[in-house]
């Protein structure tokens, strides 16, 4: 069968330049415009990039961290 | 105080549902749509004030009492009653259409209710609407899952009316206003309050009950119960500071619950967890900002949260699967539920030019103006995290990642229709928020685009897109639910009681072995003398007899010498 234009691995690969491309963008526009931070740290270079990257990779090892003690089965609570 | 203005808003919904079951299908198809209209046009002549009082016992109550507050959740749970009803014309059961449109009726009703008395009255037929629109999905689990419903937010009204009966009792008034936090009756209906927003510890019941109803019964579930409680903290506890905290956790307790889950449906059911603790966390700040905010941001999230579910529902309707698992690929065959289904969670992620970024921002930035910093640093996180578990999350697994090798064709006109009003709103409000911000309670002078808060909300979302794609790796989806505080009354409970009642009726039958053993031998010892063969019951000589006397009276006689 036929791939669907959309995932081909050029086509993949061309969307990660592209979304690279606009990440390095979105870094340069904030360059320009004058950073006002109500709490000083948030006023640092790029903050909201770093700080939603971290705080994601974060959430996402805590949410795996408390899987662990938490995750069961799908039938876990049916009736037998 | 007489004429339109004294119709109860939510009572032609109400009432006209009804009548559904009675009546043939075209007419019942112009009432599902027509009653949600005629219920808007009533709201909009409500003017400011009371415009209805009763007498009840010897309590004035006032049914119809409007401002721009009750005209603002009143005109959100109109047009989504519509939305819903379009979606829902023709694929769902006549129950499932009546009791959509009686929870929409009890929801309108509860925003106008000047008193308490009407308020739990509403609130209550709220619940068992609710109820009935899960049962309606006619499934054993839906079944098991209202009852679970029905249970936990009967609780919850009972706890809420000991508290109104506690604060008639204090004040000797019905009026609902403002309250502060100074009595036990006030934190009873807090709690009544919190619970039907989906708030700790009892926050299980919403990704427990919502996907089990039908898939266009869960698009109605999503708007009304979560959303009245938004609009009566909003109302009777403005700057309350638990409610930040009770939102925080709401917003972390949504995202990682999320990211844990296999079933689309359940995903956004956490999702709107997430999203309700955003306005209870504005609700708590208590701000003209953070309470336009957190109205604001129910609105907009009553649409993109229905546009979601319609697109999750559209995909349960065609495949009849729910599970990432199982889906993966679906944009080639459901061009425009994917298109959908991305717009409402560009709208949720509070993506520029989307109904989330006009509102949600308004939230963290009343945190900043009142520089609480903790509190910003937190919801900034946690607008991060939205686009992590729902803004990529759901449209990823469902319409991209694998080829799932299904091919089911986009859904009916109505539902595309439905999708395409609701994802039409969602950008509407986005590009000219203007008219939104003119029916807030309070005056707004808030610019959401500035150059630096584009900038910046476009690095945070693309940021946490960027982490989203490393560590899906990590973000495999398994077969599995995630334990939560209904643990304690699912699981443990039923077997305590189990377990108690094994060790009594083991006791018992201990118990009543030996009693009957020490019972035997009493009446063993009994027989033995006083049976047919006892000592006792033998038959004796009259000669013995007097012989016995004659002992006795000589004992007597020897006795009285001495």
């Amino acid at each position: 069968m036929k791939q669907h234009w959309l995932v081909r691995p050029g086509t993949i690969r061309l969307l990660w330049v592209i979304f690279l491309f606009v990440l390095a963008l979105t870094i340069l526009a904030s360059l320009s415009t004058e950073v006002h931070g109500w709490f000083r740290i948030d006023g640092s270079f790029a903050f909201y990039a770093w700080y939603g990257f971290l705080t994601c990779i974060g959430m996402v090892i805590v949410a795996k961290l408390l899987g662990r003690l938490l995750q069961r089965k799908e039938n876990y609570y049916d009736r037998d | 105080m007489t004429g339109i203005s004294a119709i109860p808003p939510g009572l032609p919904l109400i009432l006209g549902a009804l009548l559904l079951p009675l009546l043939g299908l075209r007419i019942r198809a112009a009432l599902v749509l027509g009653l949600p209209l005629l219920t808007l046009a009533l709201i909009w002549q409500i003017p400011d004030g009371v415009s209805l009082r009763l007498t009840f016992l010897e309590y004035q109550l006032e049914p119809v009492s409007g401002d721009r507050l009750s005209r603002l959740f009143g005109t959100v749970f109109a047009i989504m009653a519509f939305a819903g009803g379009l979606f829902a014309l023709n694929r769902a059961r006549t129950l499932e259409l009546v009791a959509a449109l009686v929870s929409a009726g009890s929801a309108v009703g509860v925003t106008f209710a000047g008193d308490l008395i009407t308020l739990v009255a509403f609130w209550e037929l709220l619940a068992l609407s609710s109820a009935l629109l899960l049962w309606s999905a006619m499934t054993d689990q839906s079944y098991h899952a209202g009852m679970r419903y029905l249970v936990i937010h009967l609780l919850g009204g009972v706890i809420l009316m000991a508290g109104v009966i506690g604060h008639i009792a204090d004040t000797g008034s019905v009026t609902f206003t403002s309250m502060a936090l100074d009595s036990p009756s006030h934190w009873l209906m807090l709690a009544g309050f919190l619970l039907n927003a989906g708030a700790p510890p009892l926050s299980a019941w919403l990704p427990d009950a919502y996907p089990e109803a039908s898939p266009t019964g869960m698009v109605f579930l999503s708007a009304f119960t979560t959303k009245t409680a938004v609009y009566v903290l909003l109302r009777g506890f403005p700057g309350a500071d638990i409610l930040i905290f009770v939102g925080l956790y709401m917003i972390f307790y949504g995202i990682v619950y999320a990211l844990l889950e296999n079933d689309m449906r359940r995903i956004l059911a956490y999702s709107i967890v997430n999203q309700v603790g955003f306005m209870i966390c504005g609700i708590g700040i208590g701000t003209e900002l953070s309470m336009n905010g957190a109205a604001a941001h129910a609105f907009a999230h009553i649409i993109y949260k229905a546009l979601l579910l319609m697109s999750a529902g559209s995909v349960l309707y065609m495949t009849g699967k729910r599970k990432c698992t199982e889906l993966g690929g679906l944009f080639r065959s459901m061009p425009l539920t994917t298109a959908c289904g991305i717009i409402g969670a560009l709208s949720i992620s509070a993506f520029p030019l989307t109904s989330g970024f006009i509102s949600k921002s308004m939230i963290s930035q009343a945190a900043a103006d009142e520089t609480m910093a903790m509190v910003w640093f937190l919801l900034t996180a946690g607008s991060a995290g939205v686009f992590l578990h729902a803004g990529i999350k759901f449209p990823w697994f469902i319409f991209f990642q694998k080829d799932s090798g299904l091919r089911p064709p986009d859904p009916p006109l109505n539902m595309r229709l439905a999708m395409i009003l609701c994802a039409f709103i969602c950008i509407a409000i986005g590009i000219w928020p203007a008219p939104l911000y003119a029916i807030l309670p309070f005056p707004v002078d808030y610019v959401p685009y500035t150059r630096a808060h584009v900038i910046e909300i476009l690095q945070l979302l693309l940021f946490s897109g960027l982490a989203f794609f490393i560590m899906l790796p990590y973000m495999k989806r398994t077969l599995t639910i995630t334990l939560d505080w209904d643990w304690f009354y699912r699981w443990l409970g039923p077997r305590a009681i189990n377990g108690l009642t094994q060790v009594l009726s083991r006791w018992h039958t201990h118990r009543r072995t030996d009693f009957l053993r020490h019972l035997g031998h009493l009446f063993g010892t009994l027989f033995l003398y006083h049976g047919p063969r006892g000592i006792l019951a033998r038959t004796w000589a009259t000669g013995s007899m007097v012989l016995w006397v004659v002992i006795l009276l000589g004992v007597y006689l020897v006795a009285y010498y001495f």
